[in-house]
């Protein structure tokens, strides 16, 4: 269950070998998650994972191989998960690419390959899980979201329109879930030093996966429904909507 | 019947499940008899403040018709009431033909099952004991049948549904031993106290002289000042004891909810309202006086505002009450030292001198040094705070009250209860399946968990 300042028992992670979740994860275990299933394609980075997990405290830890493109085997990789080991706690969704934002803008199969994983993967695995949450009368869907989806840049607009459709998507899922004792949670991070940004050069209010990960946990805590990190890209990103498009269009990065 | 959100009294932590309203007792225990997979709990008035009331998924059997009452035995006190009877329909019928409840928690607002259920404890603890000692039978529908009770004929399960979170079955009714009052007075006497060390000396050589005691402390003093109090001490008035005008009607009562607090409000307990309050709170009280109050105002001052868990805003609270043996009065000046070094926003803390316990496992009451603190929950930082406090008070030999608990580490469970073993023992035989689930017994592991077929 989770308890009344929002911290986990057990936990599952689509995408478990991001970075941004394993920082999340160790805080979590270092609260209450017990049980953890990391759900991945790469098994050397999952065990490893797992292995530091066990000796932060955690007392089952799972891997098994998902892959955010093969939607056909979401629904019931989601259900043995939640057969196996009952209620699920807390699901993050974790797994994203960015891609290679100078290819994907002129090339179709780069292009869709981004929209598969971090929406289309998204779609199907979050109506997976919400069907299960529903049934369990509770528990917290978090989504790793980010800033590039809520204006969409020149510089990665495919990648940004992935997000900001998986964004709107979790957004929507949230009203359809409400009175169903399930949440939804949608996490903004800015730019963020991981292995996914690695080599490129880093945005304004650039963050570090630990302060990703405490925001996340604070606001698991105080209850928010959307996280943002560092907290003011909140307002940075409230005036970046406001900026008229030639200026928006000539911003830095 | 269908599905609700539900909580405790805290607002946190919100699930659903199908909410089941028998209109008899019959019917209610019907309900265990065909159990969903997630299982089955019984809810009172909701005013446990976690997870104790609700059951994710899973069925909620709310007990509100099942409110009979009538005398077993009049001339003996023994009233036998249904399991959701709640203590104020009991005062309001009974407190004018010179009857009180044997024990009284702060509200009115509990049922007679919910009482049981958490053995609920009142300012007469270090004279009388808790709720069960003053039960002499129960009616308990489990997933085996539907048995009564009685402390000398199944003493096991007597005391393991006392204090058992509703986890032994659902209470469909039960026998109370009621006491005989006078008036509908309290004789009140309202000392200050400076600091921890003068309250707690107060109580210890005082509280024998009063069926009732409790102090309330300002949670913001500091330093030199910390645990400054005030400690209300009190017996049911005698006749002779009222005002000329009010011996007419010596059992009149009429306890009204003057105030309403409207549904959205933005949480108005804040650092600068709790400092103000407090402040004002401590000012009022005379440093030494004695006064004739209305059981109401005496037992239940926070019942005069309907719905006053709303102030705290959409995040809710969290209530952290936890008791340590009588020599380990530094953890409770531990705790009001961190609390006002975090300037951590608590009204008043409730501190109280348990007197001996009763046989039940899990029941929270013990001698010692009882603290309770209502925290706002969207601080943020408060969970890692608690969590060090739980570790003191375990370390004490001490235990945090489930009723109120919405978040306790689960290993701590059986250090704060070490009677846990026997208890489970005794659940897993009237409930062999684990029909019998709340979230609170997912979250701390208290029962067998079901799988879903
Ligand atoms: C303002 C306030 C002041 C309080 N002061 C005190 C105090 O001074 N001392 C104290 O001890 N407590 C106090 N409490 C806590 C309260 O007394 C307990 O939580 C009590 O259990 C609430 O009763 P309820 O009917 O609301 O039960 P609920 O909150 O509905 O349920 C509580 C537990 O009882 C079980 N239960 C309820 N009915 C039944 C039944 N018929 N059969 C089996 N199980 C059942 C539930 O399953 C659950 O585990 C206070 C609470 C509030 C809000
Ligand atoms: N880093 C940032 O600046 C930033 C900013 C905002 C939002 N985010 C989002 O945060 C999330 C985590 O990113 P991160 O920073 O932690 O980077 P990361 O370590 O590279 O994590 C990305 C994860 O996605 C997985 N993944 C990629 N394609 C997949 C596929 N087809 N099927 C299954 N899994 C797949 C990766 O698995 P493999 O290990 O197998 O590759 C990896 O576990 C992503 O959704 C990302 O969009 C990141």
């Amino acid at each position: 269950m989770n308890d009344a300042l929002g911290a986990p028992q057990s936990v599952l992670v689509l995408g478990g070998s991001s970075e941004l979740a394993r920082a999340i994860l160790r805080r979590l275990v270092a609260r209450r998650a017990r049980t953890v299933i990391l759900a991945g394609r790469d098994p050397e980075r999952l065990k490893e994972t797992a292995a530091e997990l066990l000796t932060l405290g955690a007392e089952t830890v799972e891997t098994l191989s998902f892959e955010a493109t093969e939607t056909a085997g979401h629904q019931s990789l989601i259900d043995d998960v939640f057969g196996r080991h009952g209620d699920i706690d807390l699901v993050l969704f974790a797994f994203g690419t960015l891609g290679v934002p100078e290819r994907d803008a002129t090339d179709a199969t780069g292009a869709a390959e981004v929209a598969a994983v971090n929406f289309a993967g998204s779609v199907s695995a979050g109506i997976a899980v919400a069907g299960h949450l529903r049934r369990q009368g509770h528990g917290t869907l978090m989504a790793l979201s980010s800033v590039a989806g809520v204006r969409v840049r020149p510089s990665n607009f495919v990648y940004g329109s992935s997000k900001a459709g998986m964004d709107a998507f979790f957004q929507g899922l949230r009203h359809h879930l409400e009175g169903s004792g399930a949440r939804v949670v949608v996490v903004r991070p800015g730019f963020v030093a991981t292995r996914m940004t690695a080599g490129l050069k880093p945005a304004p209010f650039a963050t570090t996966a630990e302060d990703v990960a405490e925001c996340v946990v604070r606001g698991l805590e105080t209850g928010e429904d959307l996280v943002w990190a560092p907290p003011v890209l909140r307002w940075v990103m409230a005036a970046v909507k406001l900026l008229p498009t030639a200026v928006f269009r000539r911003l830095p990065g | 019947m269908g599905t609700e959100v539900l909580t405790g009294w805290g607002r946190t932590a919100p699930t659903t499940a199908e909410v089941v309203r028998p209109a008899d007792a019959g019917s209610a225990a019907a309900m265990l008899a065909s159990p969903g997979s997630r299982g089955v709990i019984a809810r009172g008035l909701g005013r446990s403040y976690g997870d104790a009331a609700q059951n994710a998924g899973g069925t909620v059997v709310a007990t509100a018709a099942l409110d009979r009452m009538s005398w077993s035995d009049e001339a003996a006190g023994l009233l036998a009431v249904g399991g959701g009877t709640s203590l104020d329909a009991i005062l309001r019928a009974l407190v004018p033909r010179g009857w009180f409840v044997p024990v009284s928690p702060g509200t009115r607002w509990v049922s007679v099952g919910g009482a049981i259920a958490a053995d609920v404890h009142g300012k007469n603890h270090h004279a009388e004991g808790s709720f069960a000692s003053h039960v002499t039978s129960l009616t308990l529908a489990t997933p085996a049948g539907t048995r009564e009770v009685t402390p000398s004929d199944d003493p096991d399960l007597f005391w393991a549904t006392a204090g058992g979170m509703g986890l032994t079955g659902i209470i469909l009714g039960a026998t109370l031993r009621m006491l005989p009052i006078e008036t509908s007075r309290v004789r009140v006497v309202t000392e200050r106290a400076a600091d921890l060390d003068d309250v707690m000396a107060r109580m210890s050589s005082g509280d024998a002289g009063h069926r009732y005691s409790v102090a309330w402390i300002d949670c913001l003093a500091q330093g030199r000042a910390l645990g400054r109090s005030v400690l209300t001490r009190g017996d049911h008035a005698r006749v002779d004891e009222l005002p000329a005008a009010a011996r007419q009607h010596p059992l009149r009562f009429d306890p009204s909810s003057h105030l309403s607090v409207p549904a959205f409000v933005p949480g108005l307990v804040n650092r600068t309202t709790v400092r103000l309050f407090n402040e004002g709170w401590f000012r009022k009280a005379k440093s030494h006086a004695t006064t004739i109050e209305p059981i109401s105002s005496f037992f239940h001052p926070l019942d005069a505002v309907r719905g006053w868990n709303r102030l705290y805003g959409p995040g809710g609270f969290v209530q952290y009450q936890f008791v340590v043996p009588l020599a380990a009065v530094d953890i409770v000046q531990t705790t009001l030292q961190r609390l006002s070094a975090l300037r951590l926003p608590s009204f008043l803390a409730v501190l109280k001198r348990f007197g001996p316990a009763d046989p039940g496992p899990l029941s929270f009451p013990m001698p010692g040094w009882t603290l309770a603190l209502d925290l706002p929950a969207r601080l943020g930082g408060l969970a890692a705070f608690l969590d060090t406090l739980d570790e003191l008070v375990a370390g004490a030999g001490g235990r945090v009250y489930l009723a109120k608990d919405g978040r306790l580490r689960p290993d701590l469970l059986a250090h704060m209860y070490p009677r846990l073993g026997e208890w489970k023992a005794v659940r897993d035989r009237v409930d062999p399946q684990g029909v019998l689930q709340s979230d609170l017994a997912r979250r701390l592991g208290l029962t067998l968990q079901r799988r879903a077929a």
